[in-house]
């Protein structure tokens, strides 16, 4: 692993830069995910939140609390698709 | 918690609280402490468009924006961090001759105070935004000098420089009580939360139905037994956005402000195509493209669940997506990556509740901001530093304060998004 080596790939975030943030306190997932940038891109952490969470419990010899809390949709859909539903459908 | 005691409480580390505490440092107030019942961003300053904008309805509003958008170009080098600011102007449309002609009227009061903003006709929309579909629109303003900003750094920075100057930020940690004598906070008795605590603003249960509130913060809480502390202080500033009505009423006061659900959505990153925030006075669509690319935006939507809920709704993202491909029918290809929601603090009359109460009499707010407390943050939490420090209560805070409901003196603000 160098200083370069990538820790979200969709949002280019770095593992010394997740490294930099836990030494400025953030010691929790939803605190890295805002101060960091990760997991809000193309994937929304389906690759990077296990690296989190692996960081974390190595850092602190506990598991960490809960994972982010998983935003719809669960893959990416084209706005045109979405166009065509009815207005009521409940929530998700 | 380093101290038994504090000068001054802010509870809630919105952006409101933080650059409060951030302004009071400043003026060597440094004895501060700033609460948070979760994380940093987790409330409403995390959770918005990132808008800020002058064009607005009242004078009020379009001065003090003037002012917060030139804190806000600055902001960058001032606190070394980059906040993503985009000066691209925002676009207001409608496609309704009454809420045109307001518009004019709007604009002339806008332009008085030496804003640059424009009305358009529709024939000239092309020339701000050539993939929109003008389609209906009778009236535009455009002011080149409105914003955006990406909220999340924007609140680190303020974070860093108060705590750089000595304030202490405890997040993690509730307000279960507050201790009042004669008239007055003598201290907290505060409460570590657990994460799982605040998720449950976000999450569905298993048997939640589809306008059932989630439970409410106190009953989560008291099944979760956590480390408790109490502390003194000489003075509160109740900067808790939505929650504030909840905190208020621990010292027997009933504020007249109310959560409101607001949901807002982003797609994948394109390659910069959008100048302005375009906004639409007819349903509350607006979206705008943020410096990361992203097309970020939001709609109206009416009744939403009561209470406290940041949960996501499946009615949103058609109606969201319906108004927003009918007006850039080129965007029906571009993919939503997620969707989140957060809670607008709204007043009956569209202005917010600022300033110090008479009883408890060391009690300062800064609550009700309409959905624009993130953008007003960088001036107003200026102003109640000041306002703190020096006990004196400004023009504006007096026509802000809390007994104008009381005395029916309400200042009606109309340009709301959303």
């Amino acid at each position: 692993m160098t200083e370069k080596s990538l820790f979200c790939r969709c949002e280019d975030v770095t593992v010394s830069e997740v490294e930099k943030a836990y030494g400025e306190g953030h010691h929790d997932i939803e605190s890295l995910k805002r101060y960091t940038g990760f997991a809000t891109g193309w994937c929304q952490g389906k690759q990077c939140l296990v690296a989190c969470a692996r960081f974390l419990a190595e850092r602190s010899g506990t598991m960490p609390e809960a994972p982010i809390t998983p935003r719809p949709p669960v893959h990416p859909v084209p706005m045109g698709l979405l166009a065509g539903l009815e207005p009521s459908e409940g929530d998700t | 918690m380093k101290k038994a005691r504090y000068r001054v409480v802010v509870i809630g580390a919105g952006i409101m609280g933080l650059s409060t505490a951030f302004h009071l440092a400043e003026r060597g107030i440094t004895d501060v402490l700033v609460l948070d019942r979760g994380y940093l961003c987790g409330g409403a300053s995390g959770r918005n468009g990132g808008g800020v904008r002058a064009q607005f309805s009242t004078e009020t509003n379009i001065r003090l924006m003037q002012q917060s958008i030139r804190i806000c170009e600055s902001f960058a080098t001032r606190m070394k961090i980059n906040v993503w600011f985009r000066q691209g102007g925002y676009l207001f449309v409608t496609r309704s001759a009454e809420r045109g002609r307001a518009l004019e009227a709007t604009v002339k009061l806008q332009n008085d105070c030496g804003l640059p903003t424009r009305l358009l006709e529709p024939s000239e929309l092309g020339t701000i935004v050539p993939e929109l579909d003008a389609g209906g629109i009778v009236r535009a303003s455009f002011n080149a000098d409105d914003a955006v900003v990406f909220p999340w750094p924007f609140v680190w920075g303020y974070a860093r420089a108060a705590t750089d100057l000595g304030v202490e930020i405890e997040t993690y940690t509730d307000v279960l009580d507050l201790r009042t004598r004669n008239g007055r906070i003598t201290g907290l008795v505060l409460r570590r939360t657990a994460h799982d605590e605040i998720a449950s603003w976000d999450r569905l249960g298993p048997t939640d139905a589809r306008d059932e509130a989630p439970p409410s913060f106190a009953e989560v809480s008291s099944c979760t037994p956590g480390e408790r502390t109490e502390i003194e202080c000489d003075e509160v500033v109740l900067c808790a956005g939505a929650w504030s009505p909840e905190l208020a009423r621990k010292v027997g006061l009933e504020l007249p402000n109310h959560p409101h659900r607001h949901e807002i959505c982003s797609t994948e990153p394109l390659k910069p195509w959008l100048g302005p925030l375009v906004a639409s006075l007819d349903d509350g669509l607006y979206f705008s493209q943020s410096a990361r690319g992203e097309i970020v935006g939001g709609i109206g939507v009416d009744p939403v669940p009561p209470g406290i809920n940041q949960r996501s709704s499946m009615e949103f993202l058609a109606r969201y997506t319906r108004s927003l491909v009918r007006m850039v029918p080129r965007l029906a290809s571009v993919k939503v990556l997620r969707q989140w929601a957060g809670c607008y603090d709204l007043t009956p009359d569209g202005s917010p509740i600022v300033g110090r109460v008479e009883e408890p009499s060391n009690l300062v707010l800064a609550c009700g901001f309409m959905g624009h407390g993130f953008m007003m943050a960088p001036v107003v939490g200026k102003l109640l530093a000041e306002h703190v420090a020096t006990g004196e209560t400004s023009e504006l805070f007096a026509q802000w304060a809390l007994r104008r409901f009381r005395e029916g003196r309400l200042v009606r603000e109309t340009m709301i998004i959303g």
